[in-house]
């Protein structure tokens, strides 16, 4: 039998970027501002969200897809806050990918949504390379992981529209050289914006949540 | 374990091809990963192994071509291998860089039979 060479050329995770972009023109149109938040486990997802929901409870309509590997703990919390919210375990899985994001849509009332918070598995390594529909990448490195993770998961830092540096309040604890890390998060990635916070002391929120709150106005303008 | 759907992706996407040639059998995928991908190529061949059963991919070998991390300084285009604590540009001392190469996870070609 003679073998035959078949150019392929194409990106391995092609199939999920098509799905993704159906994700995003079915939030496109609805006018839904989607953000995929990513970090480390431990480094606040949670808790920017819920404090971001208290903020702009009476200025934004929300929903909330929680990705897990296991537990509907997260998902719990953000019900109770009276917000629509769908659980994913990835069962193992250490990312979301587009797929998942899709089935999870069927289950939020999305003509009654302004603003959609993913909330992506704990990790640094891989989440960046699966696109699930989203318009931003929120990224957040929280203080005590260290000044040095955007020399360790340098694409995570290079696909992230914004970075929020967390647990400032930790900051006299702590050897951290902020100046160094806004250095290195810029200079891998130009276009970021940046901003330090406590999601605990509500420190540095207002200036995040001003850039979401014209991001969603901008998004429903289009 | 994000190699899973890499390489459940990987899989789906060989089959499409060879079916489209109406090849008998794929013997071999060439993919090119990079430094940055995370993706680990024995974890993938393991995967593979498994998943492939029964398909006309079972028994393809893979071949890894694994594309080294790359940066350009903005500054002065100079392209260089980063090092571990330092991504200034080893020329002007630019800490503004774009990654080049690294980031690939791509088919480049099947063989079939």
């Amino acid at each position: 039998m003679t073998v035959k060479v078949i150019t392929v050329g194409e990106d391995i995770l092609g199939a999920n970027e098509e799905k993704a972009k159906a994700n995003k023109s079915r939030l496109d149109g609805y006018g839904i501002l989607t953000i995929n938040i990513m970090s480390s486990p431990g480094a606040g997802k949670t808790s920017l969200i819920m404090s971001t929901i208290k903020s702009l409870k009476e200025k934004a309509r929300m929903a909330v897809i929680e990705g897990d590997v296991a537990s509907s703990m997260d998902a719990d919390k953000i019900n109770e806050m009276g917000i629509p919210v769908v659980q994913i375990n990835t069962a193992g899985g250490c990312h979301l990918d587009a797929n998942m994001v899709e089935s999870a849509l069927n289950g939020l009332p999305l003509e009654k949504a302004d603003l959609l918070f993913i909330e992506n598995v704990g990790n640094l390594i891989c989440p960046n390379a699966f696109l699930l529909g989203e318009d931003k990448r929120v990224m957040i490195s929280s203080m005590p992981e260290g000044d040095d993770k955007p020399y360790k998961y340098p694409a995570m830092f290079a696909d992230s529209d914004v970075v929020l540096l967390n647990k400032i309040d930790l900051q006299p604890h702590l050897d951290f050289n902020v100046d160094g890390f806004k250095k290195t998060v810029t200079g891998l990635n130009p276009d970021v914006i940046l901003f330090p916070v406590s999601c605990k002391t509500g420190e540095g929120m207002e200036a995040w949540l001003d850039w979401l709150e014209s991001a969603v106005k901008g998004k429903k303008k289009r | 374990m994000h190699e899973f759907s890499i390489t459940e992706s990987m899989l789906s996407l060989a089959l499409e091809k060879a079916n489209e040639a109406s090849a008998g059998r794929i013997t071999r995928i060439n993919l090119v990963v990079g430094e940055l991908s995370g993706v680990v190529s024995e974890c993938v061949q393991f995967y593979f192994d498994a998943i492939s059963k029964g398909t006309i991919a079972s028994g393809a070998e893979l071949s890894f071509e694994t594309k080294p991390t790359t940066v350009r300084c903005h500054k002065c285009d100079n392209v260089f291998t980063p090092g571990d604590h330092n991504w200034a540009c080893p020329e002007c001392k630019e800490t503004s860089i774009e990654i080049v190469s690294g980031r690939e996870c791509h088919m480049e070609s099947i063989e079939v039979e």
